[in-house]
């Protein structure tokens, strides 16, 4: 008899180990391994930043940025026609004062991707904290900072950033990042608090309530790893919006201040008609890098998506 | 209904005070004050100062924003010092354009949208479904301005299809001349913005449709006869076309903002367009009317979205 039940057991425990559902890294290796589309991108995109990082590294920015008029909107693959850079080939050609695109392109991605991410990475953890908060004390806590987040909503983001960047005196990269974070973490809120407030609903979180668990390890080791899936999602495709928006508002003349080069400034010469018909070469590969950019992150960011839900996975 | 509308509609004059003392506390923080531009070698500086005096710009603040919105309800919004003409003349100037530019992007964006959604929930899975996804998924990610700059570079300059600058041909004389010309100014730019608004309408609408197709509503239909053709048309499109329609509100809204970056792109003399140059001359009282006006569409759109939902949801009732 005994021996019957340990059998069981053993079935049983068998069935379950069987059961069990694949968690966390695996769960993404293999949503990967399914989309090649995906995988790709992914691979793309580390190319590209280990790419960029280690480009911008090497080329120096005094070199790059430095003025030369002899080599004045050279086309690509030229050599320097300035007897003091005897000798350089300028792979993407020059822009109107003579410095090289390819440089530019390199330290301006960097600019733009460190910019986002930073954007991007501040924005979520306020939206965390404000999002989990709003949902963990609901009540009067929750109206108030809905309300906040109601007001930021019904402003012309682009405009309002736009004035605050002609406005702020001695406008820098940190003043343009601020900007972009104060009018950027209501969505980011807004998102948590709806997935939080229903995590919070769930009973093991009233259960762990009334066995007294302090509200901030609730918080923090009971409803944010619930979320932690959706949260990283969410960074994947806000990083791939920061990029958009730093480089739009560069391209308008109301992002990176002139003496930081991004991946927009490079796109802006395109305002001038001459230069977008006939100079392609000047802001082509940073539209073109700005696309790829993206895309990839933004195509990484659905496979993720997708395997955070268990309804929506490939494999 | 009415009763909800009117109820809504006092809930908007709080927000919209509050938004105009936001935005008049920050446009106190921009220097000049519409004295500025008169500045003359022939004017005395203690006159222009006693102008200023007279007119009340040295007035605390509140004062002056008091002033400011009395002016306002009697539809006096102050004067631009950059056009030497009255806010609202300036700016009913430029709206024709935008409102042009913004009808013709809806019309498409809903052309291009509707039957591309519809198209593939019926086919999922289907090649055609599949193209329209890659579509739908790169006008999601692709950034307004990057693809505004591609078209302008491939059809205005490269093929020279479509003109590539301004709002209407300085050729056009007779009334047709002058709208043709617009239309086809108008064209280019609203097919960009078409483009992008399309993507929710396309996700929603498929998903929907493939959501519907397995329900007990659909099965019903199908097994009393009605035709296949007739139950798309009938029963799906109607009940997945919810979403679509209380998004209504937000994507009319969304147009006009993304107005900036298309109408700079393709140098279109709209309210973006004036905005943008506004903020480069310092014309600190056409800026302040813009914003508040964006700010009002935006609360206009919200409630616009919020009826739309109600009227075509009867499930839905919003307080």
């Amino acid at each position: 008899m005994a021996t019957n039940q340990d059998a069981e057991a053993a079935v049983l425990s068998d069935d379950m180990a069987a059961s069990s559902p694949p968690m966390g890294i695996k769960v993404i290796a293999r949503e990967f391994m399914r989309d090649k589309l995906a995988l790709f991108s992914l691979i793309f995109l580390i190319l590209i930043l280990v790419a960029v990082f280690i480009g911008s590294y090497l080329v120096d920015q005094a070199t790059v940025t430095t003025v030369s008029l002899w080599d004045s909107y050279l086309p690509p693959m030229s050599m320097s026609e300035d007897p003091v850079h005897e000798g350089t080939r300028y792979i993407l050609g020059t822009d109107s004062a003579g410095r090289d695109i390819f440089g530019l392109l390199l330290i301006g991605a960097r600019n733009s991707i460190l910019l986002g991410w930073t954007v991007t990475v501040v924005t979520s953890a306020i939206g965390i904290v404000v999002g989990i908060l709003a949902a963990y004390y609901a009540g009067l806590i929750d109206n108030i900072l809905m309300r906040i987040i109601d007001f930021i909503m019904i402003l012309p983001q682009l405009m309002i950033i736009i004035i605050f960047v002609t406005i702020v005196p001695n406008y820098n990269v940190f003043s343009f990042a601020l900007i972009l974070i104060v009018f950027n973490w209501h969505g980011q809120a807004r998102f948590i608090r709806g997935r939080a407030l229903t995590v919070g609903r769930l009973d093991f979180i009233s259960a762990s309530r009334t066995m007294g668990t302090p509200s901030l390890v609730i918080m923090l080791r009971e409803m944010m790893p619930n979320i932690s899936s959706l949260i990283i999602v969410n960074l994947t495709l806000n990083f791939a919006g920061s990029i958009g928006l730093e480089t739009g508002l560069t391209f308008l003349g109301f992002g990176l201040p002139t003496g930081t080069p991004s991946l927009g400034t490079l796109v802006s010469y395109a305002t001038n008609p001459d230069i977008l018909e006939n100079r392609a070469w000047v802001w082509l590969p940073a539209s073109t890098l700005i696309l790829v950019l993206v895309l990839c992150i933004n195509y990484v960011g659905r496979a993720l998506q997708r395997s955070a839900d268990a309804k929506q996975r490939l494999g | 209904m009415w009763k909800t509308i009117i109820r809504r509609l006092l809930l908007m004059i709080p927000q919209i005070i509050i938004l105009s003392i936001l935005i008049f506390i920050i446009a106190d923080f921009m220097p000049g004050d519409p004295f500025t531009g008169m500045i003359d070698p022939n004017l005395d500086p203690a006159q222009l100062e006693a102008q200023r005096e007279a007119f009340g710009f040295n007035d605390p603040l509140p004062v002056r924003y008091v002033r400011w919105a009395a002016d306002a309800l009697r539809g006096d919004f102050g004067r631009s010092f950059n056009y030497q003409q009255p806010v609202i003349a300036v700016i009913g100037g430029r709206m024709g354009n935008t409102i042009r530019l913004s009808l013709l992007s809806i019309i498409l964006t809903y052309g291009i949208g509707l039957p591309l959604g519809i198209l593939a929930g019926r086919y999922n899975e289907s090649g055609l479904d599949k193209t329209i996804l890659v579509y739908n998924f790169v006008s999601f990610a692709i950034p307004i301005f990057v693809l505004a700059l591609l078209m302008v570079w491939i059809f205005g300059y490269n093929l020279n299809w479509f003109p590539s600058r301004g709002s209407i041909s300085i050729n056009a004389n007779t009334t047709w001349e002058v709208w043709t010309s617009r239309l086809y100014h108008l064209l280019l730019p609203s097919i960009t913005t078409a483009i992008l608004g399309t993507t929710s309408i396309i996700q929603y609408l498929r998903s929907e449709i493939i959501d519907a197709k397995v329900s007990d509503y659909v099965k019903t239909a199908r097994s009393k006869g009605v035709p296949i053709q007739k139950v798309y048309t009938k029963h799906i499109f109607r009940n997945a076309s919810l979403p679509i329609a209380s998004g209504f509100g937000f994507t009319i809204v969304s147009l006009f903002t993304g107005s900036i970056f298309i109408e700079q792109i393709f140098s279109y003399r709209g309210m973006g367009y004036l905005f943008l140059q506004s903020i480069n001359t310092r014309d600190y009282s056409v800026i302040f009317v813009l914003v508040l006006f964006y700010g009002f569409l935006g609360l206009i759109g919200t409630l616009l979205s919020d009826l739309i939902l109600m009227a075509v949801d009867p499930r839905i009732r919003i307080d």
